[in-house]
């Protein structure tokens, strides 16, 4: 099975019958794995296919993460990229050692292998003649944005992140911009400047005086919703958010990681729909998102 | 080369491998030519439009998962226009899945999709039945018989019959199948399971409990193929937990005609070929000419208990 050869991956959607297969498992070889700070691990794959060529800001693989005497993981785990290259075979993840997945996850060794699977998932919608981007990210939030950065680093966007973690052990603001300059506005729960409150002056400000063209977020639902109130005054400002949801395929078939969105294209006609997270997203716009009860 | 061919009632299969409901949407394109499967099987669809459970819809469990999709549905009409074209566009055998509420509403949606374009129809009577307090049409032999018989009156086209494992007798419900008119059974389907996070002290589905399915069932569909190849004259679609060559076989030897695979792709979407190619590979390393030629042939000694039961008097 070859990968897809494409510039743009969200371009595979829509292939007719009788086009050879495109998702390809890539037997990895683990070229770096380290700790970046007490919960988080850095990890670098490569495999034979080009995936640094092929991979898209806010796609993400599915992990088969090693099975061990302690961790038994059986499905698939699906990880954002974290970034890619320079080598075509390179792709980065950051993560959080939370779970069974993410703790076999950690014991793999530095020259071991492991199999991933995609690209999956859309992109992010990103434009080189921006002028300046604003980043809301928080906790893993800001691994799944962080090619998004480079991408406007790359092409001279100006960006600001505004980062939210619990102290300033958390932040992780080296690990998120990666070189890239950036206007950063850190805000913590260890001293409440991380409070709704706060950070909705924050925005508004940051907003008003710098007029992002687009804003994205990642990693806090609660700042997704406060995001969806503040961009409903600014219409002209593109607005994503990464979702997460429990997956099982991440193809798209098995209808696990459905949200519901509001798909309605013109005011006042409702049209909710659940989506699938892992096909039609991971990346939404902000505005579709249906704030939910919790489930679970 | 040998021959991969198997017979499902008058169909002739290229391969016994074919997807199970519910594990295949034409997704799956991109990571394998589906004109290599033996069949694709579509995931169920109910003539009532329904939202699916909540979520979460799936928990991982010890070698395999647990599912609460609930079929979500956008009715016939939405399958016919938009859902089933894409899949009839390959050299494949198209097999529909129907769900329904009532004997009565199965007859008339297998009639519905009975269409040229359609190779199989398979009634999927393990979802609840509205008429029996919501208990599974295949849990007893009386409601299975009740519902395939409606359907049989309306269509022409091959019935398959979708099982239960969670059935006390499969045999008497695969009989049941058979005597009310199915050209094949499928046997079988997920094992109902429960699963409760000792932290939040929440269940791990939304819907509390869910199917279990993956290697951790297989053992118990291969037991369950091998009483219904006992009990019916008609074909056994093997089903539950098949992830690799070997199994496919193992199912085959038990009285399987054809396998389906199902979780075994969440792990590795390209997994109904590498099945495909060991099946190849194992006739080749065995001589054998005829893949069919497996099927029931599990070599069962049946003079073993009594030999054992002589041999055990010697001791004290």
């Amino acid at each position: 099975m070859n990968a897809v050869m494409s510039e743009q991956p969200a371009a595979r959607i829509g292939t007719g019958a009788g086009c050879a297969a495109q998702v390809a498992s890539h037997r990895c070889e683990v070229m770096e794995h380290r700790w970046v700070n007490a919960r988080y691990k850095y990890l670098r794959l490569r495999a034979q296919a080009p995936l640094a060529r092929i991979t898209g800001c806010g796609q993400f693989y599915q992990l088969r993460c090693p099975v061990s005497e302690r961790q038994q993981p059986f499905l698939l785990r699906p990880m954002s990229v974290y970034g890619t290259g320079p080598e075509d075979g390179t792709v980065e993840f950051l993560y959080n050692v939370t779970g069974v997945g993410t703790r076999a996850l950690a014991d793999l060794p530095v020259g071991g292998a492991m199999e991933i699977v995609g690209p999956l998932g859309n992109t992010f919608g990103f434009e080189a003649d921006y002028k300046r981007i604003l980043v809301v990210a928080r906790g893993v939030g800001l691994a799944t944005m962080a090619p998004l950065v480079r991408e406007a680093g790359n092409n001279g966007v100006a960006v600001t992140a505004l980062m939210s973690a619990r102290s300033p052990a958390d932040l992780m603001r080296e690990e998120f911009l990666r070189g890239v300059e950036a206007q950063v506005h850190s805000v913590y729960d260890s001293d409440g400047s991380s409070a709704v409150e706060h950070i909705e002056i924050l925005l508004r400000e940051l907003i008003d005086t710098q007029a992002p063209q687009a804003v994205y977020t990642c990693g806090s639902h609660r700042l997704l919703m406060l995001l969806q109130r503040v961009l409903a005054d600014y219409p002209q400002i593109r607005g994503e958010v990464a979702m997460e949801q429990r997956m099982a395929c991440g193809m798209g078939v098995c209808l696990s990681c459905v949200r519901l969105f509001d798909c309605s294209k013109e005011a006042g006609k409702q049209d909710m729909q659940f989506l699938r997270v892992c096909r039609e997203g991971p990346v939404f716009p902000i505005s579709t998102v249906v704030g939910e009860v919790e489930f679970g | 080369m040998a021959d991969l061919r198997v017979h499902v009632g008058d169909l002739i299969l290229r391969n016994p491998v074919m997807p199970a409901s519910g594990c295949f949407a034409i997704e799956y394109r991109e990571a394998l030519d589906l004109n290599q499967l033996g069949a694709l099987v579509i995931k169920s669809v109910s003539p009532k439009s329904r939202a699916g459970n909540p979520t979460p819809r799936v928990a991982e469990t010890h070698g395999g998962m647990l599912n609460s999709i609930g079929i979500p549905s956008k009715g016939l009409d939405y399958f016919r226009a938009n859902a089933l074209p894409p899949y009839t566009a390959y050299d494949t055998p198209v097999v529909v899945s129907i769900s329904a509420d009532t004997a009565e509403e199965f007859a008339a949606a297998c009639a519905e999709v009975s269409l040229p374009e359609v190779a199989a129809i398979e009634a999927n009577i393990s979802c609840p039945n509205l008429e029996a307090d919501g208990m599974a049409f295949a849990m007893a032999p009386d409601t299975t018989y009740r519902a395939i018989s409606a359907i049989r009156r309306r269509t022409q086209h091959p019935l398959w019959a979708k099982l239960t494992p969670n059935a006390a007798n499969v045999a008497a419900v695969a009989k049941a199948a058979e005597e009310a008119g199915a050209d094949a059974v499928v046997m079988g389907n997920t094992v109902l399971g429960m699963a409760i996070d000792v932290r939040t002290r929440k269940p791990k589905l939304g819907n509390v409990m869910g199917g279990l399915s993956g290697p951790a069932i297989k053992p118990i569909a291969l037991r369950m193929v091998h009483q219904c190849h006992r009990a019916v004259r008609i074909p056994i679609i093997g089903c539950g937990g098949i992830a690799t060559a070997e199994d496919a076989l193992e199912f085959m030897l038990a009285g399987a005609s054809a396998v389906q695979v199902g979780t075994a792709s969440f792990i590795d979407p390209g997994v109904m070929q590498k099945i495909i190619d060991g099946l190849q590979a194992y006739c080749e390393q065995e001589g054998i000419a005829h893949l069919r030629e497996l099927t029931g042939a599990v070599q069962l000694d049946r003079q073993l208990t009594d030999r054992w039961l002589r041999f055990a008097q010697q001791s004290g």
